[in-house]
């Protein structure tokens, strides 16, 4: 809805807050999803993203969320869909060139972004829209990446040692192991 | 009989951009030498007659730099900016081809810069472009698959990368003076400097501007562009074309997209005799005084069917200083 739209630009800065907390429990949850299957929770947490996003941003599920990016203002609300800031048609007031009973979606962008800690990322450049990923969920994707990265990180050190220590890892491989280990053999404690 | 031997006097071989360079453009070579670099944009035909194009070219090519060939521009169509600059390349004129993203996707971008760059152009202007609304044919599918920064960067990737944007290899990248628009004088104002500034880091070699007709909005426009350090990382020619007369001005403020005339131009045009002449000195009255405003390297005039009057704005604004932009000889290309 357009009115609750607005008032999640004005909200930007408790907006932002929350998304990373979302954050940081999607990636909690990666275990979890990773268990149940990546493609068996798809549907219905897109379902669920719809509706929440839906309501707050008019979000259109393109599948590459970038909202923390553009000051809460979702840049897909832009009839011309642009993802790098506002055309050189925008009428006076701040006004859409295309739709002029609505305002410009990147003059808000940049409005909401000032009361937002992380509001210079929408200097940073986006690519294009993957069209392929529409409909899917961004919080999935943003799970399975970050925990991609932390996985990365851990096993760039275990690669390394292999790669290191070649010839102990010919003769005893569990004490360069190149495999990935399963969470249950790995001690916890250890690793926090 | 496909040997590019014979085909020698339309063809602009593929060579390596001069040293410190990007492409072979004039354009490109004026800027870097600290010229006052003057562009300006050649109405398209509505025609399928290469002559016409030669004739709207004419009056043009021996006061510029480089002519901007539009890309349906208001969303109005003509003939296409690929076909225009291709015709001015053989004809040893160095055209800036606009790419705007309101018609063709990425696959269909990509190919034609290959396919431009290969036509012996050398420039290119890469534009979201104006909403399929306010043309002559509004029921069009708008596609805007890029925006202006991803097709800047996505240029300067088959350029400095060499690759399309799916990784697959070109083996011979084109050279291309990169080029975007900027429109100072349209609201969000506090925010235009800093999108220009994220056009540089996609890609932008250079910036032509959309008309300015308002210099105090503009002066402070370009006071947040030297701020930012922009001026030093990128040419900026700024925008001027002539009115026809106040009815004209007060039409093309309501119904083209993002013009902004001041209340105070239209008044003077009103007041004036002969609103013609009047709006073709106002327009030197505004090359002469973006001239003196620092971190401004050109000018690029548009003049909406006032073609006549564009190189006598150009040499009565003394610009030139007595240079001639005159063309080479056919077969040396641009
Ligand atoms: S005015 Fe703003 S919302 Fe409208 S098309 Fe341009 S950038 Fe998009």
């Amino acid at each position: 809805m357009y009115r609750t739209r607005l008032f999640a630009i004005r909200h930007s800065g408790k907006f932002e807050w929350m998304y990373q907390r979302l954050e940081k429990l999607m990636i909690v949850l990666d275990p979890v999803f990773a268990r149940i299957g990546y493609n068996r929770v798809e549907q219905p947490v897109a379902l669920i993203e719809k509706g929440v996003k839906g309501l707050l941003f008019d979000c259109k599920m393109c599948g590459q969320c970038v909202l923390s990016s553009t000051g809460m203002s979702c840049p897909m609300n832009c009839p011309k869909e642009l993802r790098n800031g506002p055309c050189g048609g925008v009428r006076p007031g701040g006004y859409c060139e295309v739709k002029p009973n609505m305002l410009c979606v990147w003059a808000l962008a940049w409005d909401g972004s000032t009361r937002m800690k992380g509001g210079n990322k929408i200097r940073e450049v986006l690519p294009p829209v993957d069209r392929s990923l529409k409909g899917s969920s961004a919080w999935l994707r943003v799970s399975r990446e970050k925990a991609a990265k932390l996985r990365e990180a851990r096993e760039s050190a275990r690669t390394t040692i292999a790669q290191a220590f070649p010839a102990a890892r010919a003769n005893e491989p569990s004490s360069a192991p190149l495999a990935e280990e399963p969470s249950r053999a790995v001690n916890k404690e250890q690793r926090q | 009989m496909t040997n590019s031997d014979t085909l020698e006097p339309f063809l602009r071989p593929y060579e390596p951009p001069p040293e410190g360079h990007v492409s072979g453009s004039r354009l490109e070579r004026v800027l870097r030498s600290g010229r006052f670099a003057v562009t300006a944009e050649l109405n398209p035909p509505d025609s399928a007659d290469p002559a016409d194009v030669y004739e709207a070219a004419r009056p043009l090519g021996e006061v510029v730099d480089a002519i901007n060939a539009t890309d349906a521009s208001g969303a109005n169509c003509h003939m296409s900016s690929i076909g225009i600059s291709a015709l001015l390349t053989r004809a040893g004129y160095g055209p800036v081809y606009q790419i705007s993203c309101r018609d063709r996707n990425r696959i269909a971008i990509q190919g034609d810069v290959l396919g431009a760059a290969a036509m012996g152009v050398r420039n290119v202007l890469c534009l979201t472009g104006d909403g399929v609304g306010v043309g002559d044919q509004p029921g069009a599918k708008p596609v805007f698959d890029f925006d202006s920064i991803t097709l800047l960067r996505t240029i300067r990737t088959m350029r400095d990368q060499g690759v399309f944007l799916s990784g697959r290899k070109i083996t011979n990248p084109p050279h291309l003076f990169l080029g975007a628009a900027e429109n100072p004088c349209i609201e969000p104002h506090d925010w235009r400097p800093d999108r220009l500034a994220k056009k540089v880091e996609a890609g932008a070699d250079f910036i032509q501007t959309n008309y300015i007709f308002d210099i105090p909005l503009f002066e402070k426009f370009m006071n947040r562009v030297r701020d930012l350090g922009m001026d030093k990382k990128v040419f900026i020619l700024a925008g001027v074309g002539p009115l026809a007369s106040a009815k004209a001005a007060r039409w093309m403020r309501s119904n083209v997209p993002g013009i902004h005339i001041p209340d105070s131009v239209i008044a003077r045009m009103e007041g004036a005799e002969k609103p013609a002449a009047e709006g073709k000195k106002i327009c030197i009255e505004l090359i002469q005084r973006i001239r003196e405003i620092q971190g401004v390297s050109g000018v690029h005039v548009m003049a909406y069917r006032r073609e006549h009057q564009v190189s006598e704005i150009i040499i009565e604004s003394g610009v030139l200083e007595g240079r001639h932009a005159k063309r080479k000889s056919r077969k040396r290309g641009e």
